[in-house]
């Protein structure tokens, strides 16, 4: 059972107005889904459940008006589906902590049956229990900056909360105390925030600078999908020196023709296409103790942005040939580097791929795009050594490394996929202009 | 741009904003005659038949910002900030006195000494309310905004009872400031970034239109 609460919108802020209730009681919710809407000042802003269930009782009625924190309605978790699911419901476990942050799916499935969600893995740890109810993220996160024991804060806001004033307070009274031996040599404590105090040469020694929400959702959705899914990554040298040629043969007439370069990224993405034919649970997912076979393939793109990274997806990549891969890699990079994707352009992918050989390095272990289960990483395409029925030649070869969620691929499965790529690259004979 | 066009781009902008694929933004347009009602607004603050309006050639439009009732038209600038607060205080009532501020301080560059009124949210001149704010919140990103009157034609009033206030409204140029609005939406630009601490980008109309639909 999760309490619903009346949500801190401000320091200033001691109350709002419920407006309206977006559900009713009994009616099932999703984490995240609007829930009510409240009212303060001339601002109306929709609060998002803070957990999946069934809405089981309302406990403050649209119209009302109640302080921060107040328990305004109760969740009871789990839902109808929930007999799937084996009993295993000991109160002891871990529940993930309702107020975890917003996980950064980029592409939750489209139709996601009401199954039970699997619990969102415990991404960050939070602080056992709270002392003096819910704190608002800004004290949290003052908190943490400062490694400050809420325990030891005395709360002065609404109901003995702890304010943001309050740890400021603390923080300003632990550093003038003197029992700090400030000449000690520094232990390795977390980077202290703001209030570093300058270093003798009056030179601070940390710069503290919030992220930015996208890095914030890619270091949400990083840990998310290391806790979800047990990586394996398996590599496969590839030569590429048929599609090699078969690029340099066209690339100066792709180019006059199309107004675009020709690169190795569309030969990879369609060798890809034919392997996830043939093997489509690599372009499955997992919901709870199901299996999600999707009917279409769509391959996520990783594009490297100034100070992150966006995975737009290039619907149903089985129905385009090389030009048409290639013209929308070329498209989905450019807006997503001037930040103009449409939202649905990053959502719905069911495999990715990763390129990192454009920035020279030769084999890595890409992290899945959940909820997909493998990505592909492609090496940079090298000129090497090989050698063919004893003899040395020079060869165009790279590197193709899968990663894949061993939880449903198993190594061999991995390893057959991954050799098909590998052969419809080596046996490449489609004409591309 | 039309007042449910000018939504759907909200919209839009809001889902990007919440995903961080797009930046803060603040769009800056003007409405055709349109009277909206606030989530919280009050029916009977809407004066005239819908069947009046119509004739009048106003569109009745019910939308989800915070706030009562409202006119907008030519004449008038409205402002759409797209912010995402938990880049910035992460407090709504702080959100609403800075972009009063925005206001207060574009006035200002026109010699109108304008001001806030206790429990009165919007910003006024001389007893008057000449800039009104309604602001809808979606996981502490923005939308909706402000509506400043520039040379607004004040009779359309006539039909509300704006913001559920028996208080009289002003535009500028009622004041003697006839201010070309392009200019003014620039001042408007400027003082947002200021006070936003935000680095202000223009970006074309057609450009907006592309980026987003």
């Amino acid at each position: 059972m999760t309490d619903v609460v009346m949500p801190q919108m401000g320091e200033s802020i001691v109350e709002g107005t419920l407006t309206k209730w977006l559900k009713k009681a009994g009616d099932h919710v999703e984490r995240d889904e609007p829930l009510f809407e409240i009212s303060t000042d001339k601002v109306d802003t929709e609060i998002p459940s803070p957990a999946a269930g069934t809405l089981s009782e309302i406990l403050v009625e649209e119209g009302k008006t109640v302080g921060i924190n107040t328990v305004v309605a109760k969740i009871e978790e789990g839902g109808a589906a929930a007999a799937a699911k084996p009993p295993a419901k000991p109160a002891a476990a871990p529940a993930p902590p309702p107020a975890a942050p917003v996980a950064a799916a980029p592409a939750p499935p489209a139709a996601k049956p009401a199954a039970p969600a699997p619990p969102p893995p415990a991404a960050a740890p939070e602080a056992p229990a709270d002392p003096a109810g819910p704190l608002s993220p800004l004290v949290r996160k003052l908190a943490r900056e400062n490694s400050v024991d809420l325990g030891r804060v005395t709360g002065t806001g609404a109901g003995g909360r702890i304010t943001k004033q309050d740890v400021e307070s603390y923080i300003a009274a632990q550093q003038s105390a003197p029992a700090a031996p400030a000449a000690a040599p520094a232990k390795p404590a977390p980077a202290p925030a703001v209030t570093t105090p300058p270093a003798a040469g009056g030179q601070a020694k940390t710069r503290v600078e919030p992220m930015s929400t996208m890095r914030i959702k890619i270091a949400e959705h990083m840990i998310m999908s290391q806790a979800t899914s047990a990586h394996v990554t398996t590599i496969h040298r590839v030569d590429m020196t048929k599609v090699a040629r078969m690029r340099a043969r066209n690339k100066d007439d792709f180019q006059a023709r199309h107004g675009i370069a020709l690169t190795f990224l569309p030969f990879v993405v369609r060798a890809s296409v034919e392997a996830l034919r043939a093997y489509p649970l690599l372009n499955a997912s997992i919901d709870g103790s199901n299996i999600i076979y999707h009917n279409e393939i769509n391959i996520g793109i990783a594009v490297a942005l100034e100070n992150g990274l966006i995975v737009p997806v290039i619907r149903q990549a089985d129905e385009k040939n090389v030009l048409g891969l290639q013209r929308a890699i070329v498209d989905l990079a450019a807006r997503a580097r001037s930040r103009q994707l449409k939202p649905d352009e990053v959502q719905g992918g069911t495999f990715s791929i990763s390129n990192f050989g454009s920035f020279g390095s030769v084999m890595a272990t890409p992290v899945i795009n959940q909820p997909q289960v493998a990505i592909l990483g492609v090496g940079a395409v090298t000129k090497d050594p090989v050698v063919i029925d004893d003899a040395i030649a020079i060869r165009s070869t790279c590197y193709l490394s899968l990663s894949f969620d061993h939880r449903l691929i198993d190594g061999a499965l991995g390893d057959q996929f991954t050799a098909k790529v590998k052969s419809v690259l080596e046996s490449w004979s489609e004409e591309v202009l | 741009m039309d007042y449910a066009e000018a939504f759907r781009l909200q919209r839009e902008l809001v889902a990007s904003r919440q995903r961080g694929v797009i930046p803060d933004q603040l769009v800056i347009l003007e409405h055709p005659h349109t009277i909206t009602l606030g989530r919280n607004g009050k029916r009977e603050h809407l004066l005239a038949s819908e069947d009046i309006l119509r004739r009048a050639g106003i569109s009745f439009q019910e939308t989800d910002r915070g706030g009562d009732i409202t006119y907008h038209g030519p004449g008038q600038i409205v402002g759409y900030p797209i912010v995402d607060l938990r880049e910035w205080k992460r407090d709504v009532a702080a959100y609403v006195r800075a972009i009063e501020q925005v206001l207060i301080d574009t006035l200002a560059d026109y010699s109108i000494s304008a001001e806030r009124v206790a429990g009165l949210t919007g910003v006024w001149t001389g007893g008057r309310k000449i800039a009104a704010i309604g602001v809808h919140i979606s996981r502490w990103v923005t939308s909706h905004g402000f509506a400043l009157n520039v040379s607004t034609d004040l009779s359309y009033f006539q039909y509300i009872v704006p913001c559920g206030l028996t208080l009289p409204v002003t535009s500028m140029a009622e004041l003697g400031v006839h201010a070309d609005p392009d200019e003014v939406a620039g001042r408007l630009a400027l003082h947002f970034g200021r006070i936003f601490e935000r680095e202000m980008t223009m970006l074309a109309p057609i450009e907006m239109g592309e980026a987003i639909l």
